[in-house]
């Protein structure tokens, strides 16, 4: 396809739309949204980029080939369960760090269950956008 | 515990994303499968120990107390099922070496195998019913990668026929589970044992089992809703119909299991009698479907669906006996299904063909697969001393105890028929000279190969020997998970009271 309406709009919305994604994720926690939404979200960005521009493009915008992120993804959300297997916790129980708190102030909360939703981000992007390249290409 | 309880399915993921990384180096990728089926055999094993000595264990996920946080659970019946999936996934991952082409392994072949066997595996261990529809959507994607994985015409005419049907019963399980959150508030199965006997409104209870029916019904291939699977089963690689025949109906039944002894009450008006009726017309057109067949695998896919409905009558009966029969004869189906493919694989790549009036003379061509088929075989059509034998007595006993006599003479017939099939296979393939050529020898195999087709095969059929010869330790332990699933009570109050 080749629109310089969607072109233009896909300038901006791709980068809303990341964004966004990002806002679902962290958001994800304690209201709706989460790791598997936010990565649905991030992966419709690649593929509007892909509609308006090419596959080949968008391939290259995303840098790194999309069943790689989706295997990264997955080991890393695996990988989150590590932490409390260290402190004979049961598997996926969340751990917390509180960056700069003190004074009534909690401070950045960092936590294993967010590097599982990190984790799923990242595999549910990757393997929708594996499923919709190679569906495209062929 | 907690962790025990979790490497059913958080090993074969590890293992699977590994060797999916890996998967352009085969050698590697078969490495790492091989090491992470054994270490599932010895997971399954360690769990098997603990539920034989302490009952039923369970451990909360997250550190979330039950009904809030997804719980594991293992009873007799999930240990045992746990350690079927081990030893199937075991024995096949050896046969696929063999059989899987390199291209397929490039693909991902080992990735997606082992994927499927933690959906399996997380379908027996998990105590809420809507991670068990996550596991069940786990199978379903990595068994929709298996089936067209290589990408025949043909094989995804057959993919597209089964994931359309699958999808048709997730989403009824996942209706089902909707309207269940909606009436309790909890979809903890322990939970839900308690909450629903609660509910005194009948009518939405039978809706909801009916619902629950159809859509395990699909997925164990129950009649009338089997068609995708002689559809389907035919067409990806054999070890591929082997894993699925060996495990992916089961878990329908198994989940049909636990949704009726566990989750809803006893008494539930029609839905017993829908469950035998369905199972005996499961058995019936199963077994009619594979005698009018010429084909290897197709007669094999026909009599899966047959002896689902084996499985379903001892549920559906609901005596200690005739539940008893069901995990028994899970046991024995497990094993001689599993090996009856393999064989069908190895025979065809000796023969040419998996047509049955294209081959022949593999008795004179190998005697030792011709042995292994004729005990597996006759082991399915319930001759005695083989393990079939035994199950079927089980059934037939329990239907004969509550004065079944058809359900009893549907049974025979069942047995006489599978007889028939298996006898037609045995003296095509088997018996008669071959067509054109001689086949090829199983000696005449490269040295490996010959290993890696035959002893998961010998294993398997070690097993099918076992259980024929020495059947008690079995019935004993079937009686015992009877037991546990018709009375609940230890199940609910390792899950909702824990003493640690």
């Amino acid at each position: 396809m080749n629109s310089v309406i969607l072109q233009g709009a896909t300038r901006l919305l791709v980068a809303l739309i990341l964004l966004f994604s990002v806002y679902m994720l962290l958001r994800g926690h304690n209201l709706p949204g989460g790791g598997f939404i936010a990565g649905l979200i991030a992966s419709a960005a690649f593929i509007l980029y892909a509609l308006a521009w090419s596959m080949r493009e968008a391939r290259e915008a995303l840098r790194i080939s999309p069943v790689r992120l989706a295997t990264v993804g997955a080991l890393l959300s695996l990988g989150s369960a590590v932490p409390g297997a260290l402190q004979a916790n049961p598997p996926f129980t969340g751990l917390w760090l509180f960056l700069g708190g003190g004074d009534g102030e909690k401070g950045v909360p960092l936590s294993t269950v967010l590097l599982f939703d990190i984790g799923i981000y990242l595999a549910v992007l990757g393997s929708v956008l594996a499923l919709f390249f190679t569906l495209e290409e062929d | 515990m907690g962790w025990l309880l979790a490497l059913p399915f958080l090993l074969p993921i590890a293992v699977g994303l590994l060797a999916f990384a890996a998967r352009r180096t085969p050698p590697l990728a078969r490495a790492i499968s091989l090491i992470g089926c054994v270490g599932l055999l010895l997971v399954a094993g360690a769990i098997f120990v603990q539920v034989l000595a302490q009952g039923p264990v369970a451990a909360q996920m997250g550190n979330w107390p039950a009904p809030f946080g997804i719980t594991l659970v293992a009873d007799r019946l999930s240990a045992i099922m746990l350690l079927l999936v081990a030893l199937v996934g075991a024995s096949v991952a050896v046969f696929a070496l063999a059989d899987v082409d390199r291209h397929r392994e490039t693909l991902g072949f080992q990735g997606f195998y082992q994927l499927l066997l933690a959906g399996v595996c997380g379908s027996f261990v998990t105590g809420d019913l809507f991670n068990l529809y996550v596991w069940f959507e786990v199978m379903l994607i990595a068994s929709f990668a298996l089936l067209v994985l290589g990408g025949d015409r043909e094989q995804l005419d057959g993919g597209i026929k089964y994931v359309a049907l699958n999808l048709v019963s997730t989403l009824l399980m996942l209706m089902a589970i909707g309207m269940i959150y909606g009436l309790t508030g909890t979809l903890n199965m322990a939970a839900l044992h308690q909450a629903l006997a609660e509910v005194e409104q009948p009518a939405t209870l039978q809706l909801l089992a009916v619902l629950l029916i159809a859509a395990f019904g699909i997925k164990a291939a129950l009649f009338p809703l089997y068609f995708w699977l002689p559809a389907s089963y035919h067409v990806p690689p054999v070890a591929v119909t082997a894993v699925f025949a060996g495990l992916l109906t089961k878990v329908g039944v198994y989940a049909l299991i636990r949704t009726f002894t566990l989750i809803f009450p006893a008494d539930l008006g029609f839905t017993r009698e829908l469950l035998l009726g369905a199972a005996l017309l499961t058995m019936l057109s199963g077994v009619l479907g594979a005698a009018s067949q010429y084909e290897f695998r197709r007669i094999l896919a026909f009599h899966i669906i047959s002896q689902i409905g084996f499985l379903v009558l001892g549920l559906a009966l609901y005596s200690p006996l005739a539940l008893a029969g069901t995990v028994f004869y899970m046991a024995h189906n497990i094993v001689a299904k599993t090996n009856l493919l393999l064989m069908s694989g190895t025979a065809r790549r000796m023969a040419g063909s998996f047509d049955l009036l294209k081959i022949g003379g593999l008795y004179r061509a190998s005697p030792l697969l011709a042995a292994v088929f004729f005990i597996a075989a006759f082991s399915l059509a319930g001759f005695p001393p083989l393990s079939g034998f035994w199950a079927k007595l089980l059934l037939v006993t329990a239907s004969l105890d509550q004065a079944a006599y058809w359900v009893a003479a549907t049974a025979l017939v069942t047995g006489a028929l599978t007889l028939f099939s298996m006898s037609k296979i045995w003296s095509e393939a088997f018996w008669k000279a071959h067509p054109q050529e001689p086949p090829q020898t199983l000696a005449s195999l490269p040295a490996i190969e010959r290993v890696q087709r035959m002893a998961p095969a010998v294993v398997l059929v070690l097993i099918t020997l076992l259980l024929g010869l020495f059947p008690q330790p079995l019935i004993e332990f079937s009686q015992a998970a009877a037991a546990e699933l018709l009375n609940p009570a230890g199940y609910v109050a390792v899950v909702l009271s824990p003493s640690e």
